[in-house]
């Protein structure tokens, strides 16, 4: 048996987990910049979840089972979909488990646990953050299966290797479905990875938190898995786009000596995304709760015109 | 020279990727709430317009094309911009601009309306053999889109926002059904144009000065039996 | 499935089938005996209940196996018209989905009808739910008009007087009138339908016609076809509860014993998607594309407007009826797509999108089994059926707890459990539209895609709401509460069923070569030589390239990747402290300010409000006259179904205004009356002559 792929498998989700908290670091000191103050430096994010691991844990009274299997769950999710999502090669053993649909879907089995966790404790901040996450979860939702099928209109597949592999082929030449389908993807993107304008991932203000009001009552190494899925569910979801819409440097099939350029280009890549997150994250103001119907509403627009120019027009 | 070595096919892809900008922008301009922003969004769709007229004349080698792209860029990225500018500091609008139903509701009939003007424009698609027949239907589209935004908006400066956008989905629609109507029928289309703008203008002063209003709503009062 | 019986009179599955159904009467005969000693008579008739549906399930899974049809005639009916009985794979799927689920029902009812004992006499509810499952396996198994017409007025009445069990209360009393009503408008059309089918097989006056093999050899008009389809579909849909004639099933569902809600909701309904089936794509074969288009739009509809009235109740046992009309919507958008499939000739396309829709009709029936078994073991513990006051029951009925949140996952449509497989299936179905030579459909078909999308993540969120307002959190209600664990058969039939929601889920190759036969006979293409063609672990519908789902792996997935992160993160654990919550400083933190039902749904009852009839009041009792710190809040909200404005309650107006004219005819005077048989009677004669 050929080791090869399992070998990318087991770097892809070495690369996914190591490089998720860097990311997030990329993202926080270019902010700081932007923003005029003095950074932490790239490293901080590992400084932090280091520093969680190795606190106790201080569980609410009423917590269930639930609310600590939860984290693990969430870790578990975002690993799998890491093993699947094609970062490094498209080459991968487990490729062929789901299709973008199913990791659209495991995504939302992590958002599912974790609003029960938010019920769980028996807080007013809980019940909230999970009550508008399956919200903004709802309206994403329409969108993002939209967009999902503009590009499975171009490529023939839902298959997000087999999307790489055929955009690879030269079989799909950009066209204005994909640049309708991308922009609605970044703001789905943005909502589902709870950023600026739907969701501050900094903020704990009671009254505009969504996210962070669900696991307000987490703590040690339940937050530290927490924490580091949701780094790896921003990761994700901008490998996810690079892998729809611009793949190139990913490693194709059977290519081993791509994958040092793959892992050189990933980086480039994230460099890249950072800058343009930051720049929509300081462009613009957190939205109000019930405005996000047109946010959402936007991006179902451009999914679904991406759809409609494709038959008109390509 | 860039358009010497420019492939017909290339070229026809940049048709239909400008296509694409002008129903984004007429999508744009039914949901943007503020009168500054509709402004802006119309000078683009003029933009792409003009643009697009160009790309078809060379694609179709048809050089009067180039003029009514000129006039295009001319009138509608500069000059009724420009107006409608004037026109809103004199009026001193400074507001968003109320919309009678909502906006994911607007953008759904809107998407229906691209739907029905696909079905519409099936027919002819079959008969014609243009490279642009494809864009027919975003042309009609357009000038649907822009009749909406007249019926959806209260405020009278976007109604005639709603008819300008309808207008350049007609001249869309021309160009991309028939190459382009005659040069004569253009320049007179567009003086037309002109001539409305200037007099909507006027209008909105005396609407103004009468009701104390733009809201076009206002006219029920006009009614007799009131 | 494959063994030939050695002793002289060959059994089949079809005698297998009539064995149990004639088991079920013989139980409800009993049943009726043991009147005395109710506690025998429930475990004795539950448990004969339970193998009488295992023989179906046998039957059923026989049936399909083989491929095989088998028919008998029976010796009564009607002088000219016998009962037909046939047992083909499409019977022997639904006969599967119904008797599994009767079985999981029939062992969680040994305990759960056990908790009646001591207030009143359950002999009833034993007899017509013995009846109620006989009726549903006859339904399926029906050959002919009449038979079928017989067996489904049989399952009618007898769910009647299932709902109308707890016949005390003035609104069971009226949701079972209504079930009765809108039940006897759709069996007119159904009957009407037949009507016209028959005609055409054997022409007029021939009782023939109304045998089923009749209608199958039959050409029809398109036109009357068409006729036939309409009234069929529409007595169909009533009895499946489709947008807009689904109003009586969130009123007749809740007031049923729970185990009899599992069985409504969970297979009842399911008849009805049976008897469309058996019409569309067995009697009638030959249909327009729009017939297609009809049954995918009511279905979107249903969906949407299902999920969205689930959302906006408190009451758990009504959000799981609600939920009922989402489902059946997502199972009416599969066969709706084979339909057209079929009518523009694509058989492989067709057969994903019937198998995505029967396999949704199989995990529907056993996770809405599932939930409502789960309902009633919540209700039975707590006597409450408003989630408002419930909470943190999760600590007193851990079992019942994590099996109703398995169904729950199930039907949220989460992988790896059994509601994705069919929603996953669907979504493939819908992305083939592009195939499609109408240009109008490739644009119109991924609409509902995202229409199917939003029910799924609506889904969840009133799945969130559901479980964590009745599980989770503290008690909200105002008495103490003094829940319980169900009891052990309680236990086990929602344990079987939860099982079966993760087998389904996780191994869905298996389950789609079994049925596969159906979309053989019916679309003409199997999806099996695709679908499972890189072994069991991979489902591929259509191809390998186009998409590729594994439950299996990521369910393993999953659960290594936790299990190793909780052994590494507990080899030198940190301590675990239990403490209160984080309060702000304010300290006087209650119960009554978790979040609840209604508020959970609030974003979203803001957002599609206006699709209801949505009427909010908030009282203000200021406080020392500051507005800003009132001593006391009010908040009423009634949400209400504008479609009861807009078409029933005209419809009410003009049956009342009808019956009050035709009232004037009862004059209470022996002469009027003989006037009237008079005047019919002149009448008759002039035409006869």
């Amino acid at each position: 048996m050929n080791p090869y792929p399992l070998i990318v498998e087991m770097l892809q989700i070495a690369t996914l987990i190591v490089l998720a908290p860097a990311f997030v670091g990329w993202v926080r000191t270019l902010k700081c910049w932007a923003q005029g103050r003095t950074s932490a430096g790239l490293f901080q994010p590992y400084r932090d979840l280091d520093k969680l691991f190795s606190k106790d844990i201080l569980l609410p009274e009423n917590a269930s089972w639930i609310f600590r299997f939860t984290p693990y769950l969430v870790f578990g999710t975002m690993v799998l979909a890491g093993g699947i999502i094609p970062i490094l090669s498209i080459d991968l053993p487990l490729a062929p488990t789901a299709d973008v649909i199913v990791i659209v879907a495991l995504f939302a089995i992590g958002r599912f646990f974790t609003a029960l966790a938010g019920m769980d404790i028996g807080t007013a901040f809980g019940g909230m953050g999970s009550s508008r996450e399956m919200m903004i979860a709802s309206l994403a939702e329409p969108a993002m299966l939209m967009a999902i099928f503009t590009v499975s209109l171009a490529n023939k597949s839902t298959s997000l290797s087999q999307i790489v592999h055929v955009i690879y082929s030269g079989q799909s030449v950009l066209r204005p479905s994909l640049s309708f389908a991308l922009l609605a993807f970044i703001l789905i993107a943005l909502a589902e990875t709870g950023r600026i304008p739907v969701d501050n991932p900094s903020t704990h203000l009671e009254l505009t938190m969504i996210h962070e009001a669900m696991i307000l009552e987490y703590s040690g190494r339940h937050l530290a898995l927490i924490e580091w899925a949701g780094m790896m569910k921003l990761f994700l979801f901008v490998m996810m786009g690079m892998a729809l819409f611009a793949p190139w440097g990913i490693a194709p099939r059977g290519d081993i000596a791509a994958i040092p350029y793959a892992l050189v280009i990933t980086a480039l890549k994230l460099g890249v995304m950072g800058i343009v997150i930051v720049s929509i994250e300081t462009g613009l103001a957190k939205m109000r709760l019930f405005r996000l119907t047109e946010f959402l509403g936007a991006a179902f627009l451009l999914a679904t015109l991406g759809m409609l120019s494709y038959f008109i027009l390509d | 020279m860039f358009k010497f070595y420019m492939p017909v096919n290339v070229a026809s892809h940049i048709i239909s990727f400008l296509a694409a900008l002008v129903l984004l922008t007429a999508f744009g301009m039914l949901v943007q709430k503020r009168i500054y922003g509709l402004i802006r969004l119309f000078t683009w769709q003029g933009l792409f317009l003009s643009l697009n007229t160009a790309f078809v004349g060379y694609v179709a080698n048809k050089h009067h094309l180039y003029i009514s792209a000129l006039l295009t860029l001319s009138l509608k990225v500069i000059l009724l911009p420009y107006i409608l500018h004037i026109l809103i500091q004199r009026l001193k609008i400074r507001k968003e601009v109320e919309t009678i139903v909502n906006v994911p509701m607007t953008m759904l009939i809107g998407i229906a309306l691209v739907i029905l003007s696909y079905h519409l424009t099936a027919p002819i698609r079959e008969l014609s053999n243009l490279t642009t027949r494809s864009t027919l239907a975003v042309a009609l589209a357009t000038v649907m889109l822009g009749l909406l935004m007249m019926i959806t908006r209260k405020h009278a400066v976007t109604e005639i926002m709603g008819f300008l956008a309808m207008e350049n989905g007609l001249f869309f629609a021309a160009t991309s059904a028939t190459y382009g109507m005659p040069l004569v029928v253009e320049f007179g289309v567009a003086f037309d144009l002109l001539m409305a703008a200037f007099i909507f203008g006027i209008f909105f002063f005396q609407i103004n000065t009468a009701f104390d209003s733009l809201s076009v709503e206002q006219m029920a009062r006009l009614k007799e039996d009131d | 499935m494959i063994f030939t019986p050695d002793f002289k009179l060959a059994v089949g599955p079809i005698e297998i089938a009539a064995a149990s159904i004639s088991m079920l009467f013989v139980v409800a005969l009993l049943a009726a005996l043991l009147k005395n000693s109710q506690r025998l008579a429930i475990t004795l008739s539950f448990f004969l209940a339970a193998v009488a549906s295992l023989l179906s399930v046998i039957a059923g899974i026989w049936a399909v196996g083989s491929g095989t049809t088998n028919q008998i005639v029976l010796l009564i009916g009607l002088p000219d018209l016998p009962f037909h009985m046939r047992l083909d794979p499409l019977a022997g799927f639904f006969l599967t989905v119904i008797g599994a689920l009767s079985f999981f029902v029939s062992v969680y009812s040994i305990g759960y009808v056990k908790g009646y004992l001591g207030h009143r006499s359950v002999t009833s509810l034993v007899i017509f739910y013995c009846l109620f499952l006989a009726g549903m396996f006859m339904v399926v198994l029906a050959d002919d008009a009449l038979f079928f017409l017989v067996s489904w007025e049989i399952m009618a009445a007898a769910s009647y007087f299932l709902v109308i069990f707890e016949n005390e209360r003035v609104e069971n009393r009226r949701a079972a009138f209504l079930y009765l009503v809108v039940a006897h408008v759709g069996a007119i059309a159904i009957l009407l339908s037949f009507g016209v089918l028959a005609g055409f097989a054997k022409g007029p006056g021939n009782f023939g016609g109304y045998t089923f093999d009749a209608m199958r050899q039959a050409h029809f008009p398109v036109e009357w076809a068409t006729v036939a389809f309409l009234l069929a579909f529409f007595g169909f849909a009533a009895k499946a509860g489709v947008v807009p004639l689904h109003v009586w099933l969130p009123e007749a569902h809740p007031v049923a014993p729970s185990n009899v809600s599992a069985l409504m909701s969970g297979v009842m309904l399911k008849t009805a998607i049976y008897g469309i089936i058996r019409i569309t794509f067995d009697l009638i074969r030959v249909f327009p594309w729009w017939w297609g288009a009809v049954v995918l739009i009511l279905g979107l509809l249903s969906a949407v407007m299902g999920v969205l009235y689930a959302l906006m109740q408190h009451d758990l046992k009504k959000l799981l009826a609600y939920h009922s009309v989402e489902n059946i919507g997502i199972i009416l958008i599969g066969v709706g797509l084979a339909m057209i499939f079929t009518s523009f000739n694509q058989p492989l396309y067709a057969a994903l999108a019937l198998i995505a829709g029967l396999y949704h009709t199989m995990n529907h029936a056993v996770f809405k089994g599932l939930l409502f078994m789960g309902a009633g073991a919540v209700i039975h513990a707590t006597n409450e059926r408003n989630m408002e006051e419930m909470g943190g029951l999760i600590h007193h009925m851990p079992w019942t707890a994590t099996l109703f949140l398995v169904g729950c996952i199930s039907i949220s449509a989460l992988p790896p459990f059994n509601g994705f497989v069919s929603e996953w299936l669907t979504f493939q179905a819908l992305l083939l539209s592009p195939s499609l030579p109408s240009p109008l459909m490739k644009l119109l078909i991924p609409m509902g895609a995202a229409l199917l999308a939003l029910t799924g993540a609506l889904a969840a969120a009133c799945f969130v709401k559901a479980f964590g307002v009745t599980f989770l959190g503290h008690w909200r209600g105002h008495h103490n509460p003094h829940a319980h664990e169900a009891n052990w058969p309680m236990r086990l039939g929602m344990l079987m069923a939860a099982l079966t929601c993760l087998g389904l889920g996780v191994l869905p190759t298996f389950f789609i070569e079994w049925m596969d036969v159906i979309a053989e006979q019916f679309v003409g293409s199997k999806l099996a030589a695709s679908a499972s063609i890189h072994g069991w672990m991979w489902l591929t519908p259509v191809s390998y390239h186009r998409a590729s789902y594994s439950g299996v792996i990521v369910l393993l997935g999953i659960l290594i990747v936790i299990s190793a992160v909780y052994l590494f993160l507990h080899v030198k654990p940190g301590a675990i402290r239990r403490v209160p919550i984080w309060d702000c400083g304010f300290e006087k933190i209650n119960q009554r300010m978790q979040y609840n039902a209604t508020s959970f749904a609030m974003p979203i009852r803001r957002i599609f409000g206006f699709l209801f009839n949505v009427r909010e009041e908030v009282n203000v009792v200021p406080h020392a006259g500051h507005k800003a710190f009132p001593k006391r809040l009010n908040y009423r909200l009634r949400i209400r179904d504008r479609l009861w404005n807009w078409i029933y309650k005209p419809i009410v107006g003009i049956s009342f205004w009808v019956s009050r004219k035709v009232g004037k005819l009862q004059q209470g005077r022996i002469q009027i009356y003989l006037l009237y048989s008079f005047i019919t009677i002149i009448i008759l004669l002039i035409f006869v002559r």
